[in-house]
């Protein structure tokens, strides 16, 4: 196990070196530069370039860099918010983005579980016809009917909720948007565990636990489950960086001051440093989550765990 | 004195499928004796595997028992009980009978472990579930019982998962498991049809020694011939969901009754058989989802009667042991020899069996 782990964090930690010079070959790819301002003069646009180094070439920039990310340091906004650190420009919004998707991660791998093992359990039920219902709904409609929705019934109409993000009631004005950016997992992994747990019902190991006379939850849990989970932790992973990183559209419908909005701006307005940062802490996430996939599956199936030793 | 230990009596089992009800079990009648083997025969399709599933209570969700009775017999604390299976809700089927009375073995060891524990575990486990033997004591027996089934370096393969061992030591790992809370009765579903043939005799030859030693009544449901004639101490041949023949070993295959029984036996190749073709059966079974009337078998049987069309023909009795459900023992029925080929075969048979037999006294 140990060696696994540590062969899938060299791995990591390759792909995230590879990940940063993308990342900055493709900035100096994009058109244009932070200055692009058609009041500043040649000469105001040289004495800026020189002051954060981007006269110097791409080479020495890009170890600069690297030097300065190791030490904790993203650099500065040239646009956004001139000269201020990227680390405080994120300080406020990362927690917010982080809280509301870790929110929708949670809600919905629960509900969806619970939806994907109650349509397994009464296959061919009015249950099984409603989670399929609820699948097809979560998968085909996008986030954002669903945040206007909420906003219109449950904010507007019924005021049970507040209709715009707060950050002094964090939980309570979290909940619509932490509901309308869960639907798409909620349906993902009621899908997966109804075909993968159906599956498992089906196949001969459990029919041989059954006639050993196991039943109730020892069946379910240490004979079903867990061999029905091994799917499931492949499609969560993906959706949960979604959710983390949050979404520009429900930030806009909720005036969540997240970083999904952020990041449509830093684009849009050349912020280099900026644009690398988020974009690297996307990359950052992902990996570790598919780091931490590949140690559950590890866990879970002796398969992976064993698999080269020869015995 | 021979004891009874299940009784199925009338056994009718239906599915309900999107084309309709399908009547895969059509009164089926058998009976086990303590230390015995019943072997049940037929083609796929037959019934033999839903009978099976039946008396473990795990048959699928769509399947439903019409009519009959399954009864079973053991000691409670020296006290005999009969239960009827039939009647026992599923929770006190997994309590009283799966693993403690009846344990099953089946088809495809590749499938029928569970790939994330490992297989001492999963040895254990039936003794830990229903008689809380401390762990300790589960795991000397689990480890007695896979040197029993001829697992060589036993305490390494405990902690093995099943994908590290081979099909054969998966299917003697699925054995143990049957065997683990010492049951009355092991149900073997075609144990050796997915192994390969040097595998496949010395499973029946562990199957046959474990039996002897620990005094087990075996039920082998295959479609293999040369299984039960190596295994079986009676046999009954299933035919769309009914049993048109049975006996013992010797009747059923030296003197069998059902031209079914005779098509089965012609297909089976051994030795003896010459360059010429192999005989088949010609046609195929009948679709259960249709009503049967008269007998299933008769569209395919070339000595079928004028009465095979609209009456269903009842066991007619050869002798003790020996019954067969067709119109052709009827005192009125045509004389119908046996064809030509298939009694040149069992004398072969007969006099290979005499040879053994010597040879075996010896």
């Amino acid at each position: 196990m140990k060696k696994y782990i540590g062969k899938r964090l060299a791995i990591s930690l390759v792909t995230l070196l590879i990940v940063i010079f993308v990342l900055f070959l493709l900035l100096q790819l994009m058109p244009g530069s932070p200055f692009n301002d058609e009041r500043l003069s040649q000469e105001q646009i040289a004495v800026m370039s020189e002051k954060y180094g981007l006269d110097q070439p791409v080479t020495v920039q890009f170890f600069r860099y690297v030097k300065n990310l190791c030490k904790g340091d993203f650099g500065v906004s040239y646009v956004i918010s001139k000269d201020t650190s990227i680390s405080v420009l994120l300080e406020n919004r990362v927690p917010i983005s982080f809280g509301i998707g870790g929110e929708a991660v949670a809600f919905g791998a629960v509900i969806g579980l619970i939806l994907g093992i109650l349509a397994a359990l009464k296959h061919n039920s009015w249950w099984d016809t409603l989670c399929t219902f609820i699948s097809v709904i979560g998968v085909s409609l996008p986030s954002y009917v669903f945040a206007l929705a909420l906003a219109y019934f449950v904010g507007f109409k019924a005021q049970w909720l507040p209709l715009l993000y707060d950050g002094k009631q964090f939980f309570a004005s979290s909940v619509m948007p932490m509901i309308a950016l869960s639907m798409f997992t909620v349906a993902t992994v009621a899908r997966f565990t109804r075909t993968s747990l159906l599956e498992v019902l089906d196949s001969e190991y459990m029919l041989l636990a059954e006639s050993k006379g196991i039943t109730g939850p020892t069946l379910m849990l240490r004979h079903a489950m867990r061999n029905a989970l091994i799917p499931i932790v492949t499609v969560l992973a993906p959706l949960v960086v979604d959710l983390m990183i949050g979404s520009l559209v429900i930030e806009k419908i909720f005036s969540i001051p997240g970083i999904g909005s952020l990041m449509v701006t830093a684009i849009q307005s050349n912020d280099y440093n900026v644009t690398i940062t988020l974009a690297f802490i996307y990359s950052v996430m992902y990996i570790v989550l598919m780091l931490i996939v590949d140690i559950v599956y590890g866990i879970i199936d002796p398969r992976i765990r064993l698999a080269g030793k020869t015995d | 004195m021979r004891e009874k230990i299940l009784s199925i009596q009338n056994l009718n089992i239906s599915f309900e499928t999107t084309a309709g009800m399908v009547n895969a079990v059509r009164g089926v009648n058998l009976s086990v004796y303590r230390g015995e083997t019943v072997a049940l025969v037929g083609e796929s399709g037959s019934g033999k595997s839903v009978s099976a599933k039946a008396i473990m209570g795990i048959l699928a969700k769509n399947g439903t028992i019409d009519s009959g009775d399954i009864t079973l017999s053991y000691y409670r604390q020296e006290e005999k009980v009969t239960r009827d299976i039939l009647s026992m809700d599923k929770k006190e089927i997994r309590r009283h009978v799966n693993g403690k009375r009846i344990a099953m073995v089946f088809q495809d060891p590749m499938t029928s472990l569970n790939p994330l524990i490992p297989v001492g575990k999963q040895v254990m486990e039936g003794m830990l579930w229903h008689y809380h033997t401390p762990k300790e004591e589960a795991y000397q027996k689990a480890l007695d019982l896979l040197k029993l089934v001829g697992i060589t370096d036993a305490e390494k393969r405990m902690k093995n998962y099943p994908h590290q061992l081979s099909g054969g030591m998966r299917q003697r790992v699925v054995i143990a498991i049957a065997l683990s809370c010492d049951p009355d009765l092991l149900i073997c579903d075609e144990p050796t049809t997915a192994l390969d043939v040097t595998i496949q005799s010395k499973i029946l030859e562990l199957i046959q020694e474990i039996q002897k030693r620990k005094k087990l009544s075996v039920i082998y449901i295959t479609h293999d011939l040369g299984v039960v004639a190596k295994v079986a101490d009676y046999v009954n041949v299933m035919y769309a969901g009914k049993i048109v023949e049975s006996g013992t070993v010797n009747e059923v295959f030296y003197d069998p009754k059902h031209p079914y029984t005779w098509g089965l036996l012609s297909a089976m190749p051994d030795l003896g058989t010459e360059d010429e073709r192999l005989y088949t059966i010609p046609g195929s079974p009948p679709n259960l989802l249709h009503r049967i009337t008269g007998d299933a078998f008769a569209p395919r049987n070339k000595y079928a009667l004028k009465i095979d069309s609209r009456v269903e023909p009842p066991m007619f009795k050869v002798s003790d042991t020996h019954y067969a459900a067709t119109w052709l023992l009827h005192p009125k029925a045509p004389k119908v020899e046996l064809p030509g080929e298939l009694k040149a075969r069992i004398d072969r048979m007969m006099k290979e069996g005499e040879h053994y037999d010597k040879t075996g006294k010896q």
